[in-house]
């Protein structure tokens, strides 16, 4: 199965759908080890992404995650905004101008998403970060492809590596970003970061019908 | 002048507050604060940080835009906002404390130093433990020896040594291929050379190595000369 443009509006906008829903819940956990700021920018910048879909429709899937790179780096305010940004950007980057991705552009739009977001953050696995989310989905999807699963099937595991990975920040000392002022003091809470990143992947394996009917 | 300052803060309070107060030192320096989001709130603007980089390297056309930032997200911020910049060879981003950081690079640019070395200015102030430069024990380290020149001068200007030409010093040597000492501190630390304290009619003993040493001896003789453009 390979995914269009439909699949690309689609994770978007269950990604905003998302950001809206656990808005509240993203801010307290920001609350806890950051600024309480997290919920709050992730609602606005998707709430950007989509008056930005609505105005100029994208052609190509890469069209649409370039078009939401843009409008979170410029309106999310933390930093997730640069954070996301790169990685919708590399990602796009990574699909060209392909009207449809096969699993192995897929595959590569991911881990391409997550070493910008390396490259921008410098923070490496463990560090309690988005990257704690990142860089487990990024393998999964690479297992799942080696092992000749399809376009959906490489976005579930990417989905479901990014929430056990969200839930493995729990115990983490932070070493990057506001947390990290905190030492110690850090562990015992999930980073916002790598909670927001689980519902993303999540909406897009939801987007491409995993499971089946649930994007409907 | 030929370098133009952009600071990229999360709040607007703060990046118009440091310019405010980097500007009392520099007056003919052209400042561009970017602070907050558009509507207001605590957080970084990549549209605004690309239009101050874009109004910064018109206004610096002979030379380029050096950045200060403060937490995280700003310096994200600022190096996605030069991938985007349409001369990202021209914006160099100073990996140094906002305020100090500002001051240091603020006083360079009024004394005409290049963008390199502005940039070098508000990078040599450091914070944490006190530096334990010792020149005698880093010469016998490096095994440089004696220098290659050296020279003695005294200050005319009124006011001694400051932070301008603390910064006037710091800024030239750092863009020498040199390793220079004055009064046994390091010559490019506009920290430790303010930290002299050297007033009207006191001594500075400059000692350099390497291929620019006599650039370096010469550089400070004539700012000294020159009572650091201040008399």
């Amino acid at each position: 199965m390979r995914l269009g443009v439909d699949w690309a509006v689609q994770w978007l906008t269950l990604s905003a759908r998302l950001m809206s829903e656990h808005r509240e819940e993203l801010i307290a956990l920001d609350r806890a080890i950051g600024d309480s700021d997290h919920g709050e920018n992730m609602d606005r910048g998707f709430q950007a992404v989509m008056e930005k879909l609505a105005q100029t429709p994208p052609e190509t899937p890469g069209a649409a995650l370039k078009l939401a790179a843009m409008a979170l780096m410029s309106k999310v305010g933390g930093a997730a905004g640069p954070l996301y940004g790169t990685a919708y950007l590399r990602a796009a980057t990574a699909l060209g101008e392909s009207a449809e991705i096969d699993a192995a552009a897929l595959a590569g739009a991911l881990t391409a998403a997550r070493d910008g977001i390396v490259a921008r953050g410098k923070a490496a696995l463990g560090d309690k970060t988005m990257v704690d989310a990142w860089s487990p989905a990024v393998e999964a999807a690479d297992e799942v492809l080696v092992a000749g699963g399809d376009a959906v099937a490489v976005l579930a595991a990417a989905a479901e590596a990014a929430e056990v990975g969200a839930v493995t920040t729990d115990p983490l000392v932070a070493r990057k970003g506001r947390a990290s002022y905190l030492g110690e003091r850090s562990a015992g809470h999930r980073d916002p970061g790598a909670a927001s990143s689980a519902l993303l992947l999540r909406a897009a394996a939801t987007a491409a019908g995993f499971p089946e009917g649930a994007a409907e | 002048m030929t370098v133009a300052l952009v600071v990229v803060s999360h709040s607007r309070k703060i990046a118009e507050g440091a310019v405010e107060l980097a500007a009392q030192m520099a007056p003919d320096v052209r400042f561009y604060a970017v602070g907050g989001t558009d509507d207001g709130r605590i957080g970084t603007d990549l549209e605004r940080t690309i239009a101050a980089f874009e109004a910064g390297l018109a206004e610096a056309s002979g030379d380029g835009v050096v950045v200060l930032t403060d937490l995280g997200s700003a310096v994200m911020t600022a190096e996605s906002a030069v991938e985007f910049c349409s001369e990202p060879d021209r914006v160099l981003l100073a990996d140094a404390p906002l305020v100090e950081g500002l001051v240091a690079a603020a006083v360079a640019t009024q004394g005409g130093a290049a963008a390199a070395s502005v940039k070098a200015a508000a990078e040599s102030i450091r914070f944490g433990p006190e530096p334990t430069f010792d020149p005698a024990e880093s010469a016998r380290s490096q095994g440089r020896g004696q220098p290659a020149e050296s020279d003695e001068f005294e200050l005319i200007n009124p006011m001694g040594m400051h932070a301008r030409p603390a910064a006037k010093i710091a800024g030239g040597l750092a863009g020498l291929d040199v390793e220079a000492t004055v009064n046994g501190v390091d010559g490019t630390s506009i920290m430790e050379l303010m930290s002299l304290a050297v007033g009207q009619g006191g001594k500075l003993r400059i000692e350099a190595w390497g291929k620019d040493a006599s650039k370096a001896v010469n550089y400070v003789r004539r700012l000294v000369e020159q009572g650091f453009g201040e008399i």
